[in-house]
């Protein structure tokens, strides 16, 4: 129990955000048109990419000498820059069609 | 962390908030959509060069062969994927997010190990951690049996009593890892147990999970990523991460909630539900319908079509899978020439995913103006000449409104039966994702054409050429 008060207190600031952001995604997304869910969809999933960062910070913060570390980092990056690379890509190649048309 | 680095932060998250929101609007979202790609190239840079600490060349060596190593897949992947195909690539790409999360836990998992005791992480970070790995493991694994099991590669498995299963061993996850945390231990055999039950859990949450459900488990498994990108923002008290992943985790089960409620279904049901998986559902339902089925041919569909006034097209899966999104434009603007009214009538869940059949259309060059929502056309349809149904099954069955024993009743249909004539493009009589029988197959106003959606559809654009 202490553990956890210390824990709200420690990161209170955090908290906030964590609450705030939860509603600010809820309101962003409602009445979205059907039209429109598969490249949310997608695009969403490109923005929880935003994982890269902290697999960045793995290696940078990896001592050189620890080979586990560095290669674990080295894959999460891999994998995270092919989820925001392609998320992003893919999403705009959808949005194109949807343009193109009503030239 | 310098403040150039904070400011960059602060910036990609505006971006991501401001980005999600144009995304929501037809004009703005492709906008919307490189915006927030802008803000996350930002500060990925950001990240990398604005570091303060030492690091040795070899590292940045490291970091920048892995982003142009993975730059380069994903956008091949991302230029060469068939738009039919969304669905699996989306799932693809989300189990990639939760790997990478769930590999960052088991670094800094990995460096608390054989630490003094007085330098060790304190319980919120081993939480944090540990959290990190499951839901990161869970998302990698489930993510990936969806891909498989949309890609036709892998069929629904049900092991007996899964329910009671999954449950047992998601109570052990949770147990094990509060034990993880409470005894505060550096064991790695500990932890990497957890990750391979996480994995296991992973694969049992998915497998028995029914293909008509599909949707709302990739939208449940992006929104996991999301959280599991969070989680690890938490670990490193960086906000662009913390808000970036509850921005798609929120946003993912709202698009979850909407696409249940598209169903007719509670979270719940699709979870624990035993629907779409065939067996004891075909079983029930299949007794009751009779009656003869009328056969037709392209030619007399196509004469039907050719003085029809107004007609509506439903278009599903079947035609995603035969490729024919491209035909049917033809065929439509054929019968527009013709002077006859033609329009498209989308449920919201037809294809794979919510709003897939608006892309494939509009791949296809479709006019958006004569796509209608399911609530929007369905009053229109006894004015309707012709429905041609190519290749929906469940979102056209009446069933849902008459049948309280089958399991879609209440789901939400597009009424085409009371059109003045039906005529149902097929490749065979076997019924569909969901595993139910259709009596609108057997109702005396269908015309059954049956063949790939392709064929049948190009012989129909022949036929009314001739005339």
């Amino acid at each position: 129990m202490n553990q956890l008060i210390e824990f709200l207190q420690d990161n209170l600031e955090l908290i906030y955000i964590l609450i705030l952001a939860i509603f600010i995604g809820l309101e962003l997304i409602k009445n979205v048109p059907t039209v429109l869910h598969t490249p949310l969809m997608s695009g969403a999933n490109a923005l929880s990419g935003v994982v890269i960062v902290g697999a960045i910070l793995v290696m940078l913060q990896s001592d050189p000498e620890n080979y586990l570390a560095l290669a674990l980092g080295f894959i999460a990056v891999v994998l995270g820059i092919i989820n925001v690379v392609g998320g992003f890509a893919v999403t705009d190649r959808m949005l194109q069609m949807f343009k193109k048309k009503k030239s | 962390m310098s403040i150039t680095l904070s400011i960059i932060y602060l910036i990609a998250t505006v971006t991501f908030v401001v980005g999600l929101k144009m995304l929501g609007h037809p004009e703005s979202a492709k906008r919307g959509n490189l915006t927030a790609a802008i803000g996350m190239g930002i500060a990925i840079l950001g990240t990398i060069f604005l570091s303060e600490r030492e690091v040795p060349t070899i590292i940045y060596v490291l970091i920048g062969s892995a982003i142009v190593i993975g730059g380069i897949i994903g956008w091949i992947i991302a230029i060469k994927v068939e738009m039919t195909k969304m669905p699996e690539l989306v799932s693809l790409f989300n189990g990639f997010g939760g790997a990478s999360a769930m590999l960052i836990g088991l670094v800094e998992f990995s460096k608390n190990i054989g630490v003094d005791q007085a330098d060790k992480a304190s319980a919120s970070i081993i939480t944090t951690i540990i959290a990190a790995i499951a839901i990161g493991g869970i998302t990698f694994t489930g993510s990936l049996i969806a891909w498989a099991k949309l890609n036709g590669s892998m069929k629904d498995i049900r092991l007996p009593k899964y329910n009671l299963i999954n449950n047992l061993l998601f109570i052990g996850l949770v147990a094990f890892g509060a034990y993880i945390v409470l005894m505060n231990t550096d064991s790695s055999i500990l932890m990497y147990s957890l990750l391979l039950a996480s994995l296991v859990y992973g694969v049992l949450f998915v497998i028995p999970i029914g293909g008509a459900d599909m949707p709302v488990v990739i939208s449940l498994l992006n929104s996991l990523t999301g959280i599991a990108a969070a989680i690890t923002g938490i670990l490193y008290g960086n906000m662009v991460m913390l808000v970036g992943g509850i921005l798609v985790g929120s946003a993912g089960l709202i698009l979850t909630f909407a696409m249940c409620k598209a169903m007719n279904r509670s979270l719940s049901n699709v979870i624990f539900g035993a629907f779409g998986g065939g067996g004891d559902v075909a079983a029930s339902g299949g007794g009751k319908i009779g009656g003869t089925v009328k056969k037709t041919s392209a030619s007399d569909s196509a004469v039907l079509l050719n003085y029809s006034d107004n007609v509506v097209i439903v278009p599903g899966y079947g035609l995603a899978v035969a490729q024919a999104q491209h035909v049917i434009h033809e065929l439509e603007e054929l019968l527009t020439k013709k002077g006859v009214n033609v329009k498209y009538a989308i449920h919201p869940v037809a294809g794979r995913m919510p709003g897939h059949m608006n892309v494939l259309l509009a791949e296809s060059n479709v006019d958006y103006s004569k796509l209608i929502e399911m609530d929007d056309i369905n009053p229109q349809f006894p004015n309707t000449d012709v429905v041609l149904v190519v290749g929906a099954n469940d979102v056209v069955n009446p069933a849902a409104h008459n049948d309280p024993t089958s399991p879609i009743y209440g789901m939400p249909i597009l009424d085409v039966e009371n059109a003045k004539h039906i005529i149902v493009n097929k490749r065979s009589m076997k019924p569909g994702y969901a595993g139910i029988e259709n009596e609108l197959f057997f109702n005396q106003k269908t015309n059954m054409l049956f063949g790939d959606a392709k064929d049948a559809l190009t012989e129909l654009v022949n036929e009314l050429k001739n005339m």
